[in-house]
């Protein structure tokens, strides 16, 4: 079950999410995890690995490792590469298969979709389809 | 005989209090219990009590179209409708009622005059002459003009401390010069650009002027006639009225001498597969049902500013201005982007390195409203190197208070955002 390791990384989020009551409290979790972000190299900054529709600026990158698929990023904003750390988190070293067919449900068991702009929310729902067209391409691209 | 202050229940002075509580919303709370502390004004105003009274009035009671309609409901509606018309006259002060032409915001008002300006000759070597300050909505239709004419775009550029080169606009202006477009004030900065001054000398040039003035109304007193614009553009939305509904003011000969622009009903005089004829001012230029509902509303509106005595509001509009400023200087690695010696109630800054945008979600989450981003003026923040600022508007119904809550707030994320 190539999933469950996604689903057990989402569980895992979520519950450690719960640990605090107030949203302040949530903030403060989410900039401290994007400041262990796997960093993109500087040199792949560029419009080739720029995500659309993110109002503030995100570069992601793929990498294969063992089968796996393995992510790199990094953005101007603090709350946004804390968003992309949470991405990473869950989606990075799985099997490039099991992330393209991912479901990603834990930010919305979160809450984190209410509190986030409409701008914010179209720029994760980006992140996440290039996080799973990029693994789409590795799974093709290892099978042929 | 009645006098104009005996009708109306005119506050002598100012009394933030008793105004807040005209504000349904300010009264609420977002995020669970944060009370609203809201920032936001150059984006759009609240509403008073008063004026969704009444848009909700015409709608529950009076609702009918407007012009040529026999029954009674008709002609309610058309006497509130150009009631209004001529309510709006007199705030800016213009010379005849039909000079004000309903759009639906300062965006539409511009694009009209950029279009009908481009169908009526314009030469293909004339000077449109913008601000580097201009928000996108006066810029984008005169490019678009220029595209089609072959007209020159002319930028006036803007010095470190968001003022106009003035220098720069006198070399700039002669006699290829068409039309100079530009904000009374910034919405980005909250410079007050120094307009009539402007307006003299491009008159001296032979150039007509439009004033963007969709962030003035709601802070001073608009005297079209003293001004001496020819255009002036502005939104309901900004300045206590309903979305959706603006002015556009135009001297007559000038209107007069302008094409339509959108036809459709309303607008005509006669129509005929031979050749139709446009019905005169300011019908000429409101094509099809016009948005009745927010004339009124916009009237409303107007009352209300009316109804204060708006020099002590200017004075606690600057009183609060000068609070924020120093209160915001006195946060560590704050720096706040447009200081002009004359400037409207609008702060933008940066703190150190931080994202706009996290500073503006985190302030959210304590109940406080700013706009975060290049506010439609990308342009301008290419010009100061940035991507964009936080920016705390304030109207007359914010406080001192609502200052300190902001102030409070930046001091708890700034170690956050470390």
């Amino acid at each position: 079950m190539s999933n469950t390791s996604i689903q057990e990384r989402e569980r895992q989020v979520v519950d450690e999410f719960m640990l605090f009551d107030d949203w302040m409290g949530k903030y403060e979790y989410l900039i401290e995890l994007g400041k262990d972000l796997p960093l993109i190299e500087e040199k792949y900054k560029t419009d080739d690995y720029r995500i659309r529709g993110c109002q503030s600026k995100v570069w992601l990158r793929p990498d294969r490792q063992n089968g796996r698929v393995v992510y790199r990023a990094d953005s101007d904003a603090m709350i946004t590469k804390g968003l992309i750390a949470l991405l990473i988190r869950v989606l990075s070293d799985q099997p490039a298969e099991a992330v393209a067919e991912a479901d990603v449900q834990f930010l919305e068991e979160i809450g984190l979709n209410e509190h986030l702009s409409s701008t914010r929310k179209n720029g994760l729902k980006s992140m996440v389809q290039q996080m799973k067209a990029y693994a789409k391409a590795l799974a093709n691209g290892a099978e042929a | 005989m009645p006098t104009s202050t005996d009708t109306v229940a005119r506050h002598t002075s100012f009394d933030v209090e008793a105004v807040r509580a005209l504000f349904p919303t300010l009264q609420r709370s977002v995020h669970g219990d944060k009370p609203l502390v809201y920032l936001d004004n150059a984006a759009t105003s609240q509403k008073p009590t008063a004026v969704i009274d009444r848009v909700r009035k015409y709608y529950a009671e009076d609702n009918s179209n407007v012009h040529r309609g026999v029954h009674r409901l008709s002609q309610i509606a058309t006497d509130a409708y150009e009631g209004a018309r001529e309510r709006i006259a007199a705030f800016i002060n213009a010379a005849h009622s039909h000079e004000i032409i309903y759009t639906r915001g300062t965006t539409e008002g511009i694009n009209l005059v950029a279009f009908t300006l481009g169908q009526s000759g314009l030469d293909g070597d004339a000077d449109i002459i913008i601000s580097e300050m201009e928000h996108h909505s006066n810029i984008v239709p005169w490019q678009m003009l220029c595209e089609r004419t072959g007209a020159n775009l002319r930028v006036i550029p803007v010095d470190d401390r968001g003022e106009l080169r003035y220098d720069a606009y006198r070399e700039m202006l002669s006699d290829r010069t068409a039309l100079v477009a530009i904000g009374h004030i910034s919405n980005s900065l909250g410079t007050i650009n120094p307009v009539r001054e402007m307006i003299r000398d491009a008159h001296a040039a032979g150039a007509l002027v439009l004033i963007d003035g969709a962030q003035s109304t709601q802070h001073m007193r608009v005297d079209v006639q003293e001004l001496d614009c020819d255009f002036f553009a502005f939104s309901g939305h900004k300045m206590f009225g309903p979305t959706g509904i603006g002015v556009l003011y135009g001297k007559e000969s000038i209107l007069n001498d302008l094409p339509p622009f959108q036809g459709g009903g309303d607008m005509i005089d006669h129509v005929s597969f031979d050749g139709t004829t446009y019905d005169s001012l300011p019908h000429k230029f409101e094509a099809g049902t016009p948005h009745i509902a927010g004339a009124v509303g916009l009237a409303e509106a107007v009352a209300f500013i009316e109804s204060l005595d708006m020099e002590a509001v200017a004075a606690h509009e600057s009183d609060l201005l000068a609070y924020a400023t120093e209160q915001l200087r006195a946060i560590d690695g704050l720096r706040i982007v447009g200081e002009a010696s004359e400037k409207a109630s609008v702060i933008s800054f940066l703190i150190g390195e931080t994202h706009p945008y996290d500073v503006g979600t985190l302030l959210d989450q304590m109940g406080i409203a700013v706009r975060t981003g290049h506010h439609c003026t990308e342009p301008l923040m290419d010009r100061y190197g940035i991507p964009g600022t936080v920016r705390a508007s304030f109207a007359l119904y914010n406080t001192r208070e609502d200052v300190d809550r902001l102030v409070d707030a930046l001091q708890r994320i700034q170690p956050m955002l470390a």
